[in-house]
């Protein structure tokens, strides 16, 4: 077996970890009956063994690529993405040593799985490195930024356990509407994993030449159907599915039909989901978050943001200005991806100033901590697939 | 204004809400509220104090929080606008009608109203930087609010505090317990260990810890105040420069923008991946993307002029030879020459014969060189090739003359008088890439032979003395931060009341879970009275059946 067949490998065992590290604190959380044995369940520690387990797998799998490419396995989407849910899960571990709390486990686990696999629907193949990033500053700049916003999404994931258990779900309302909007968000995460996995196994491939936004002819190959042709297509593989209609050339048609086949087949799977709980699946997951403490969920978001928010500006700034002064010459540049980085930047500092001097605790804090979560996801996924810019790697 | 004189006898100044020495609430909310507002130490600010005159209205509206997070948020949300569409910057025109033609061609109606507003040029719009300069303002005064009464009042503040305040903290117990004095003394011995430092007294006991942490917000403020101030040094002429310049293979030029430096570039290297060198692992990459570039280097030799030698003169000085590559520019007097881009093959000569047209004979071949054509060409037998017109990057006619639409070779045209023996009054024949038009039927003709062609750089030169203002404002910033958010300020009053129970009290500015596993261990080796945590009414249930699941 070759290194990379190796890192992979390491790869799908964490990955199965994850899964099963999640059953147990399930299970801590279903079997202890009060505060203090939740805390200190049996159960929750052998999810933590395994969770530990996994993350190893998972630092195995980033060492191996690492060798067998000669550099820091984050020079693309998969890699980057990969590496920002083997951070989550280490932030997890991190705060769980220090607070004990499964019901974090149960919420952090799975956001990581979802992002693991969200990564691996991009290419997996080991690229070499442009000019621009032969750099030691790769791996400086890009793992402090990646375990910056993971630390940060903690937050969030401790925001979500504090909303999903204190909302009242019983009673319409706004953030009702709300909390389950971020799980249907989730759904739909999910969506994107089932649509483009079907058509990967069914080899889908169509092939269109199209005209650009500077008049240039080009060609383009979708690995779904074509549900918007492209500016001017017209179809080489015309016996595939043929475009409903043809958009204008700004337009990045191939990404839109993704998008919409993944909205789709999300909401076919909410909708089977609501089908077989008969509620909102806020209220599934309600019973389980019951049993944190809110106050105590309420001082963990905060806190890593207290932890994150200094490692996000080391890495995701002044490292990405030093790094950017040595390879493009100037140190900032108003690109997409940097100014969505001082965006996040600047919302956790406008978190903390509400919360220090506002006194923006408990549900408006954990509000906050999820739409930060947001702007971080968004930064990750909508900046690099739709803005293009010099971060476009992808 | 006049000072409040506390019951205790300190005077605290005018606005204080919780007496600096001994706690006791003044302020008629303070002594309403059931649990005291201890953020600055409940210490007398100038924006809560001073209302009336336009100075104390611009400093209480740029020290409020509120309005420091509007603006944060208004910047935030031109930043995000800004990157709808692409910024002026990395749009391909020059004029205003050429942005304007771009952004409605591509983005419609939306991206006319995005041009007009100004927001494709955002972030240097006089309004972007309006709003930085009021954060800028913001941080100082709402820091300077703050940070001298909360200095005062933390180094005011006496051991023993009025019970009144000790009951208005968030954590508070009190009870009797067996041995006071001995609880006491423990509790003093065990806050020791667990570092805090402890002042007594007469039977009180204050616990302080990470009193710094106070400061961190004030520090990463000064930092970012540095940073701002960096950047508004990079207006000032000398501290900054930023040019660029295109050097071509063989080329010796004078720096832009770095006066006494030449600059010779040697030669321009593209270099790809092969699948030889890497085919197992990044074979299938190579296979997908094609062309994956490894390296664009420049090998330049750097000249400096002797000094009083008089410009154009051929008195330089060799400095070192060195090969620009991207991440690594060439460093040198404070100026960084960066590889930014390149262009391959351009044409450098030309080279052609003068032959017969009916015998196909060559009369002699001769060289133009591209960026000096010389006016005559003597073949050596009699014959000349006079060159009558150049037209270094020809894009047809216009106006009945052949036209260059720049001086860059990418499609050369020439007219050439041919002088020959035959002809000695001249034939005149116009040549251009697969293409040669006569005026009338010539009997020698212009054959193109060869061209020889070459690579230029694209070099950005940049000088910034800024740079280091810049990492200073990182610096103090980053330990700022580390330094308020890493350390939480904390603080156990216990004390002996008059009538002889035990009260302890305790506050944090963060983390108050962390603070009560403090005093539960404390409690575990000092006899003190149970607390309660009145923020957290879920906590604190006494043990209970389920309890015996614990594993540890």
């Amino acid at each position: 077996m070759d290194l990379v067949t190796i890192s992979s490998n390491l790869l799908f065992v964490s990955f199965v970890a994850y899964l099963v590290a999640t059953l147990f604190f399930g299970g801590a959380i279903k079997k202890s009956k009060t505060e203090k044995a939740y805390h200190n369940s049996k159960w929750g520690t052998i999810g933590l063994v395994i969770t530990i387990i996994g993350f190893l797998s998972h630092l195995g799998y980033f060492i191996t690529r690492w060798a067998a490419s000669g550099h820091a396995p984050l020079s693309n989407m998969f890699e980057f993405t990969t590496a920002f849910g083997m951070m989550l899960v280490g932030a997890f571990i991190m705060l769980y040593i220090i607070y004990r709390t499964p019901s974090l486990g149960l919420f952090a686990l799975p956001v990581a799985i979802i992002i693991i696999s969200y990564a691996t629907m991009f290419p997996t193949e080991v690229t070499p490195l442009i000019p621009a990033l032969q750099s030691k500053w790769l791996f400086i700049h890009v793992i402090t930024t990646v375990i910056g916003e993971s630390i940060l999404a903690i937050s969030a994931i401790a925001g979500l356990v504090f909303l999903v258990k204190n909302i009242d779900l019983t009673k319409k309302s706004k953030s009702r509407f709300w909390i389950e909007a971020v799980m249907y968000t989730l759904v739909l995460v999910l969506g994107f994993v089932v649509s483009s996995t079907t058509f990967n196994v069914m080899n889908y491939e169509a092939e269109f030449t199209y005209i650009d936004k500077d008049q240039a002819p080009a060609e383009i190959t979708y690995h779904i159907p074509p549900l918007f042709g492209m500016n001017e297509y017209e179809a080489m593989t015309p016996e595939k599915m043929t475009p409903w209609v043809e958009l204008p050339p700004i337009i990045n048609a191939q990404k839109l039909s993704s998008l919409v086949w993944s909205i789709a087949i999300g909401s076919v799977l909410y909708v089977l989901l609501r089908l077989i709980a008969r509620k909102p699946l806020a209220a599934v997951f309600q019973p389980l978050a019951k049993k944190a403490n809110s106050q105590l969920m309420d001082e963990i978001g905060y806190r890593a943001v207290l932890i994150g928010f200094p490692v996000f500006t080391l890495g995701a700034l002044i490292f990405a200005m030093i790094w950017a002064h040595e390879a493009w010459s100037r140190f900032w540049g108003w690109d997409p991806k940097e100014v969505w980085a001082l965006i996040t930047w600047l919302f956790y500092a406008a978190f903390l100033h509400l919360r220090l001097s506002k006194g923006w605790e408990g549900k408006k804090s954990a509000w906050l901590a999820v739409i930060g979560f947001v702007i971080i996801m968004f930064n990750l996924i909508a900046v690099n697939l739709i803005i293009a810019g010099l971060h476009s790697y992808a | 204004m006049s000072k409040i004189k506390c019951q205790c006898g300190h005077e605290n100044p005018y606005g204080t809400e919780l007496c600096e020495k001994c706690g006791r609430p003044l302020s008629e909310k303070a002594k309403k509220s059931d649990i005291v507002d201890m953020r600055y130490e409940g210490s007398s600010r100038r924006s809560q104090t001073y209302k009336s005159s336009i100075v104390d209205k611009i400093w209480n509206f740029f020290s409020s929080v509120k309005i420091g997070v509007s603006i944060i948020a208004a910047v935030l949300i031109a930043s995000a606008i800004g990157t709808i569409f692409p910024q002026k910057f990395y749009v391909p025109a020059t004029t205003p009608e050429g942005y304007l033609e771009y952004y409605e061609r591509l983005y419609g109606t939306v991206g006319k109203l995005y041009y007009e507003l100004g927001f494709y040029d955002m972030y240097n719009s006089w309004w972007f930087k309006v709003l930085v300069g009021m954060l800028a303002t913001s941080i100082i005064i709402a820091s300077i609010d703050r940070v001298i009464p909360l200095y005062k009042s933390l180094k005011k503040q006496r051991t023993r505090r009025h019970p009144s305040f000790m009951k208005r903290q968030r954590i508070f117990g009190e009870g009797d317990v067996r041995n006071t004095k001995e609880s006491l003394a423990k509790a003093e011995e065990k806050l020791k260990a667990m570092r805090y430092n402890v002042k007594t007294e007469n039977g009180a006991i204050l616990a302080e810890k990470n009193r710094f942490s106070r400061w961190g917000p004030y520090v990463n403020h000064v930092g970012l105040i540095i940073f701002i101030s960096g950047v508004l040094l990079r207006g000032i002429p000398g501290f900054y420069v930023d040019e660029a310049m295109w050097l071509r293979e063989g080329e010796t030029r004078n720096i832009v923008g770095a006066p006494g430096y030449v600059l010779e570039n040697k030669k321009f290297t593209l270099e790809n991946y092969t699948k030889e060198e890497a085919e197992e692992v990044f074979g299938e990459a190579l296979d997908k993307n094609g062309m994956i570039a490894k390296s664009y280097t420049t090998d330049v030799t750097l000249y400096k002029q002797d000094e009083g030698a008089l410009p154009g003169s051929e008195s330089l000085k060799k400095v070192k030879d060195y090969a620009i590559n991207v991440n690594k520019p060439l460093k040198f007097d404070g100026y960084n020459v960066f590889q930014m881009d390149y262009k391959l093959d351009e044409l450098k000569n030309m080279t052609f014969h003068l032959v017969n047209k009916s015998s196909e004979e060559s009369l002699g071949e001769f060289t133009v060189n591209l960026s000096d054509p010389a006016k005559v060409y003597d073949l050596g037998n009699g014959s000349t090739v006079n060159m009558l017109g150049f037209y270094p990057d020809y894009d047809g006619i216009k106006d009945g003359e052949p036209y260059s639409k720049s001086p860059v070779p990418n499609n050369p045209a020439f007219i050439f008088q041919m002088n020959t023996p035959d002809k000695p009054e001249g034939e005149k024949s116009f040549v251009a890439i697969r293409q040669t038009l006569e005026v009338e039927e010539n009997d020698y003709a212009i054959k193109f032979a060869a061209a020889e062609t070459r690579n230029i750089s694209g070099l950005t030169i940049r000088k910034d003395k800024t740079l280091y203002i810049l990492l200073l404002g990182g610096l103090v910033f980053m330990i700022g931060v580390i330094q308020g958010m890493y350390w939480q300020h904390r603080r156990v009053w216990i004390q002996e009341d008059t009538e002889g129970h035990l009260l302890i009290a305790a506050h944090t500015n963060k983390n108050w879970f962390s603070l009560r596993k403090e005093l539960d261990t404390l409690r575990e080796t000092a006899d003190l009275p149970a607390y309660i945590d009145r923020q957290d009414p879920e906590l604190d249930k006494p043990e209970q059946e389920g309890d015996e699941e614990i594993w540890t």
